[in-house]
This record gives C-alpha cells, structure tokens and sequence, in this order.
C-alpha cells in the first residue's frame, strides 16, 4: 500500500467523493446554464420566441444564477478541497465532515434560489439590484450558498493550520498556499454580500423593512463582486501555475514568483469594487478614481503571471533542444488536453485582460459601461479563460477521483471541444465587443427600438452571436459527454493527479509570505483606506430609500 | 527571491505603461473635465414630477450657466420622459435625469452619454453635441419585463 | 561534414537553455497588444461626445 500511494500520489478516497459531489452540482449546473445562454442568444437574434411562459428575464437570470454563482462556485470548492487533500494531506474527519455540511447547507440554498427562479419569483438577474423585489426565499437561498461556501472554506484553513503546525518552519505546499489566498479573499469579499442580502433585502422583501438604500446595497455588492471575479480567475491561475507545468513534462518557473503574485491578489482584489460603479451619481468623483489607481495595481500580478507562463514554456522547449525566438513553441504537447484546453483559456485571457484594462479605466468606461461589450468582456474571462481550464482539470481530475483513465478517444472528443470553445466564442464574444462599441446594450431581449437605425446595425451582430451560441452549446454536450464517460464509464486505471515542482528548488519560499496576520492586516488597511470615507459619504448623504417593486 | 532580468524589464514596462494610462485619463478627469458622472444630488424619487428640473422634461434654454441648454430626462418603467427631442448641433448641453422607481440606464448609442439612474439620486453629464444625427437612447440596466422596449432619441439638428 | 554541423548544433542548444529571448518577446507582444486596444478605445472616447 505504502510503494502504491509512493508511485502516484492519490486523494483519498473519502476526499475524492467529496470532490466528485462538488463536480455533479457543477456539471449539472453547466447543463442548465449552458441551455439557457443557447435560447439567450436564439432569441436575441430576433429569429426565434421561446415557448409560451418562459420570460428572457427569467431565463437570463437562470443563466447568471447557475453558472456565476453555482457553478464556479462548486467547482472552485471542488477543486481547492482535493487540491489541499493532494498536496497537504488527507483531511481530518473533522475537516471532511465540515465541507460535507458547506456542500449541503449550498445545494440546500441553490434549490431554493433556483425553485423562486423558475416560479417566476425572482427575476433579477443574478446581480439582484434593488429596489427589484425578488421572493424572501431566494434571498434565503443566496444566503445558504454563501454561508455553506464559508463551511467549505473552513475546512481548507483548518487543513492549512494543521499542516503548518506539523511541519514548523516550512513554506506550504504551493497549490495548498495557492488554495488557503483564494480561500481567504472570498471569505472577505462576501462579508459584502452577506451583509446586504441579511441585513438589507432580507428584512425588506420579508416586509419588516420597507424601505432599502439602493446605492449602499449596490457598493456592498461590488465590494463582493470584483473579488468574486479573481475568485473564480485563481483556482485557473493555481492550474497554470502548477499543473500545466507537470503536464508539459517541465518545471514550475519560481516557486516563490507564485506565491508572491497571490499575495498581490489578495491585497488589490477587493478594494476595487467602484470601478464597477464608475457611472454611479452617488460617489465621489475622486474616491472612484482612487479605486481605479488600485485596480491597476491588481494587474502586476497578471502581467508577473503572464511572463512565467512564457518562460516556462520557453525553458521546458530549449530543454528538448529548441532554437530561434519561437522554437520552443513547436515542443509544446499540443495533442494533450489537459495542457491544450488550459493553454487556449490562456490565449483568451489576452484579449480578457485587454478589455478589463479598458473597462477599469475611469471616464473610459462610459464607452463600455453595460453595453455588451461587457457581457463579451466576461465570457472571454471568466466563460473562456477560467471555464477552460476548468474543463482542463476535469480531464484528469475526474478519472484520478474515480479510478479511471483519460482514453485517446476521450482525449480527441476534449480537444474537439476545445477547439469548438475557441470557434464559438470568437463568434459570440467578438460581436459581442463589437456591438457594445456601437451602444447595443447587455442584458436586454431582442429588441428594434421602434425602428431606429442604430438598432437595425445590431442585428447582423445578434445573429452572430447566435451562431457563436450554438456552437458553444455543441461544445458544452461534448464537455458533459466526457463527464459523464470519466465519471461512470471509463476504464479503471490511475489517471495522474500533476503537480509540479519548481525549477530551482535550493530557492526556499520567504516565510513572510505565509504571514497572514501581516497580509490580512494590509488587506483590511486598504479596505478601510478605498471605502471608509465614501461608504460614510453614502450613508450620510443618502436620500429616502426605496419600496420594493417587481416589474417581471 | 530571484528575478530574472528579463521579468524585471517586463515589469518596468508594464507598469509604466500603466502609469502613463493612469496619467491620461487622470489629466482628463481632473484637469480637462471629463470626469466620469458623479453628481452626488439626490431627490425624492415619489416626488419627482414636482421637483425642478423635473418637473419640466426636455430641453430648457438656460443663461448664465457655463453651459447654453439643459436636457432633462425622467425614467420610469418603461419609458423616459421626453420620449424624443431635438437638439441643436454644436449646443452645449447639460444632461439631466432620475429615476421615479427602479435603477435604469441612460445610454445614448454611440455617444459617451452613459450613466445609471438611481432611486434617489439625480445624474448629470455636460457634453457638447458636435454631430448631427438620430441618437438613440436605450435602457441599459435591467429594470424589468419592458426593460428592452425603453427607449428615446436624441436629433441633433443644425 | 556532418560532423562540425552536429557541434554547431549542440553549441547552439547549450546556449539556448537558459535563454528567455522568446519570452521576452512574447511579453513584449502582449503589451503591445493591451497599449494598442486601450488608445483605441481612448481615441473612440475623445471622438465621441
Ligand atoms: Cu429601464
């Protein structure tokens, strides 16, 4: 037993069921999602209604509920409990049975948020702006997914907490260090949420209250929702980082690069929600341009990323003997999943990041500001570069949880998928940016403005987006076929669980960098610093509040 | 910790690419004015119809002001009050607007006029209309099943 | 002949190894790409009024 677990280092099985449940919300999660941003697109293209009852409103909402918050985030906690497992140990019966009840408390509040969603009770979208009432009990539900979100997250600092106690003096394995900074930045990024959902709608749509401070309840809510963003973008990031080197056959560039780059994350992540507020007439002009210099400060760590992944590549090629600027390229296992689809999710941060840039810039942003351009922003990030390479991971990870292998066959099936991802969002997110340059607006139903002439221009954009749509739809059965073959059907084997190891392993991680009294101090230093002033503004400022309405 | 050279002048690159972004829109937010809509204003959102400006929608001529017209907007699902008005070219206009229930947008297609509407609060953005054309005015907040069809248009006519 | 090419050839790949010529390069595109997106979009921002 003991040489077996020396030859490939497996999650226990106890951990990998916990794992595979996360992966079944997840999928299932992806299915229903995935449906509606099909008929989203279908009818925005102006060439189809949807069958009688069903709003585009609802659906809509359904698609941002179910794969922004539901899905990411069962995949997230997933992949950072096995992760841990992997490399900081087995968990303790204490630390499962803790995630065990996070995964329930947020399958239980998941169901109700999705049961008022499909009774047509809810249809705010998953931003859920007030004064839009939704049904008490989907602000209930939202409630138990964040509160079994934290369960989860307890159980990955209690697994930290113990390992550094029986290893004094030693920098965590990096995929554990990785796991506890992004476990760490949600659990203080939905402080927001869970203060404006329990403490403001809530008791309002309850009727106890009946009047809601809208831009108090929107600045709690970005306060959570840019973090949420690098929430979803660092469990990829760990994979790009770690994982893909191993799966190329090369080494990880600096260990110690790495982590600092969390760090960065974790410091700039959250007190940069106003640039999501830019257009906002309750906060200060020059507080929002605070918030902007901050979240140019959380691109470092990507511009540090971007090099380390280059120079990876780079030195793993010229070790197979490479040569001139771009040999090195040609190395590259291009005919292996699991580095393929991550590595295309890569490409797509490319122009992901180009647009963040521009969105996050100040006045700029009334050029982009909830036009589609920002819809087609998102799905080159987050519905690109971060879902890819969680598609990625599930290659291997799923068969190595469930004691199956990745086949050539499935193996051709996820590049097929990868390529088709690529096609189909080229289509649907560059129209997307496209259109939104025009003035076309997100989240709307199809729509000719009583015939105007710029709305007639988007429609030839529409259309493609409807195409790019259907050919991410065939992508998502491919990716829920290969599910399904490595979750239930694939030969027995061991499927390898890649973890790499960094090039210069003399070089020791600073231990300052696992100080967290250190970092969560900064972290509430510049929260306090970007917010205290304009959130007391608001609050000082404020006008009567509003009554609850439900126009749907 | 080792950085390599290269990362070093990648990094300095970069982040002085992004100081020079930071330098441009800051000079043109703070020094050329072109901040992004910030107005701070609030209002009774149930009283709306009866506050000034409001209770005049559409295009006022003003004296005295740094600007020559005031544009005044009211939202409300689903609709803006004026449904459409006429502007003349080269005017410069100071956009007025709120909202009487749910957050809307106020996105002119194609222009930089674009900013939330709030419960609460007025919105305001000066800007000189230098082209003619049908400019079309689209909610770009959701705010409901009409959300799609809410919308005005701006003609900016010589 | 083969011989001298294939010393050549092993110089070469000696001297590689521990270059990030082509990472450099790659960075250095990227950049390039986020500088020219953003000053398009800046220049659609002043165009506009
Ligand atoms: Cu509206």
């Amino acid at each position: 037993m003991s040489s077996f677990t020396e030859k490939i280092k497996k999650v226990d099985p106890r951990d990998a069921k916990l794992g595979m449940a996360h992966f079944y919300v997840a999928f299932i999660g992806l299915f229903i999602g995935g449906m509606a941003g099909l008929l989203q697109t279908l009818v925005r293209s102006g060439q189809y209604t949807l069958p009688a009852g069903i709003g585009y409103y609802q659906l809509l909402t359904l698609h941002g509920v179910v794969l922004a918050l539901v899905m990411t985030t069962y995949f997230i906690m997933g992949f950072q409990l096995v992760a841990v497992s992997r490399t900081a140990g087995t968990l303790s019966n204490k630390q499962r049975t803790t995630a065990w009840i996070g995964f329930w408390l947020m399958t239980i509040g998941t169901v109700m948020a999705a049961v008022m969603i499909l009774l047509n009770e809810a249809s705010v979208l998953y931003t859920f702006y007030a004064p839009l009432q939704a049904h008490a009990l989907f602000y209930v539900g939202l409630t138990l997914v964040i509160a079994g979100s934290w369960l989860g997250s307890a159980a990955i600092i209690m697994a930290y907490v113990a390992w550094r106690k029986q290893n004094p003096g030693q920098p965590s394995p990096l995929l554990t260090f990785m796991a506890l900074v992004n476990t760490l930045m949600w659990v203080v990024a939905t402080i927001g949420v869970a203060s404006t959902v329990l403490f403001q709608l809530l008791p309002w749509s309850l009727g106890i209250v009946e009047r809601v401070d809208v831009a108090v309840s929107r600045t709690l809510f970005w306060y959570f929702g840019h973090p949420l963003v690098y929430f979803w973008l660092l469990p990829a990031y760990m994979a790009w980082y770690v994982v893909v080197p191993k799966i190329i056959g090369g080494k990880i560039f600096s260990d110690s690069l790495a982590r600092l780059s969390f760090i960065l994350f974790l410091l700039f992540s959250i007190p940069v929600g106003f640039h999501h507020q830019l257009m906002e007439p309750g906060i200060d002009a020059a507080w929002k341009f605070l918030q902007v210099v901050l979240t140019f400060l959380v691109i470092i760590p990507s511009l540090m990323t971007a090099f380390s992944l280059f120079a990876t590549f780079e030195t793993f090629g010229r070790s197979k003997g490479a040569t001139g600027l771009f040999g090195w390229l040609k190395e590259l296992p291009w005919g292996d999943a699991r580095f393929l689809i991550p590595f295309i999710g890569m490409l797509s941060f490319i122009p992901g990041g180009a647009g963040g840039i521009i969105n996050a810039s100040n006045q700029m942003n009334q050029v982009v500001h909830n036009t589609i351009w920002v819809t087609g922003h998102f799905h080159l990030t987050v519905a690109t570069a971060v879902i890819l390479t969680f598609f990625g991971i599930s290659y291997w990870l799923i068969p190595h949880l469930t004691g199956r292998t990745l086949t050539k066959a499935m193996n051709k099936l996820a590049i097929l998928q990868g390529v088709l991802w690529a096609i189909g969002m080229t289509f649907m997110s560059g129209a997307m940016h496209a259109a939104g340059l025009l003035g076309a607006p997100r989240r709307s139903a199809f729509s000719e403005y009583g015939g105007a002439a710029q709305a007639a221009e988007w429609i030839p954009y529409q259309i493609a987006q409807a195409v790019g749509g259907s050919i991410l739809f065939i992508a998502i059965i491919l990716v829920l076929y290969i599910f399904i073959n490595l979750a239930f059907f694939a030969p027995k084997g061991e499927e390898e669980f890649p973890v790499g190891e960094a090039a210069n392993l003399a070089e020791k991680a600073p231990m300052v960098l696992e100080n967290w009294k250190l970092w969560l101090g900064i972290v509430v230093l510049l929260i306090a610093f970007a917010y205290t002033i304009p959130f007391i503004d608001l609050i000082e400022n404020a006008p009567i509040g509003s009554k609850g309405y439900k126009l749907w | 910790m080792h950085i390599h050279k290269f990362e070093k002048i990648w990094l300095i690159f970069g982040v002085a690419t992004l100081l020079v972004f930071l330098s441009v829109i800051g000079v043109s937010a703070f020094y050329l004015g072109n901040q992004p809509p910030s107005c701070l204003a609030t209002i009774n959102p149930e009283k709306v119809d009866t506050t000034a400006p409001f209770d005049k929608p559409g295009l006022n001529k003003v004296e005295g002001k740094e600007w020559d017209y005031e544009l005044v907007f009211v939202a409300s699902a689903f609709n803006y009050t004026p449904g459409e008005v006429e502007v003349p070219l080269g005017a410069k206009v100071k956009v007025i607007a709120t909202t009487k229930d749910v957050v809307h947008g106020f996105n002119a297609a194609g222009t930089n006029i674009n900013m939330m509407l709030e419960p609460g609060y007025i919105s305001e953005l000066v800007t000189t209309f230098d082209k003619a054309g049908e400019f079309l005015i689209v909610c770009n907040e959701y705010c409901g099943a009409g959300h799609h069809l809410m919308s005005s248009m701006i003609k900016v006519v010589e | 002949m083969a011989q001298p090419g294939l010393d050549k050839r092993t110089q070469t790949k000696v001297e590689d190894q521990s270059s990030l010529k082509g990472t450099l390069a790659s960075v250095f595109l990227l950049g390039f790409f986020l500088i020219i997106t953003w000053v398009g979009v800046f220049l659609l921002f002043v165009n506009r009024f």
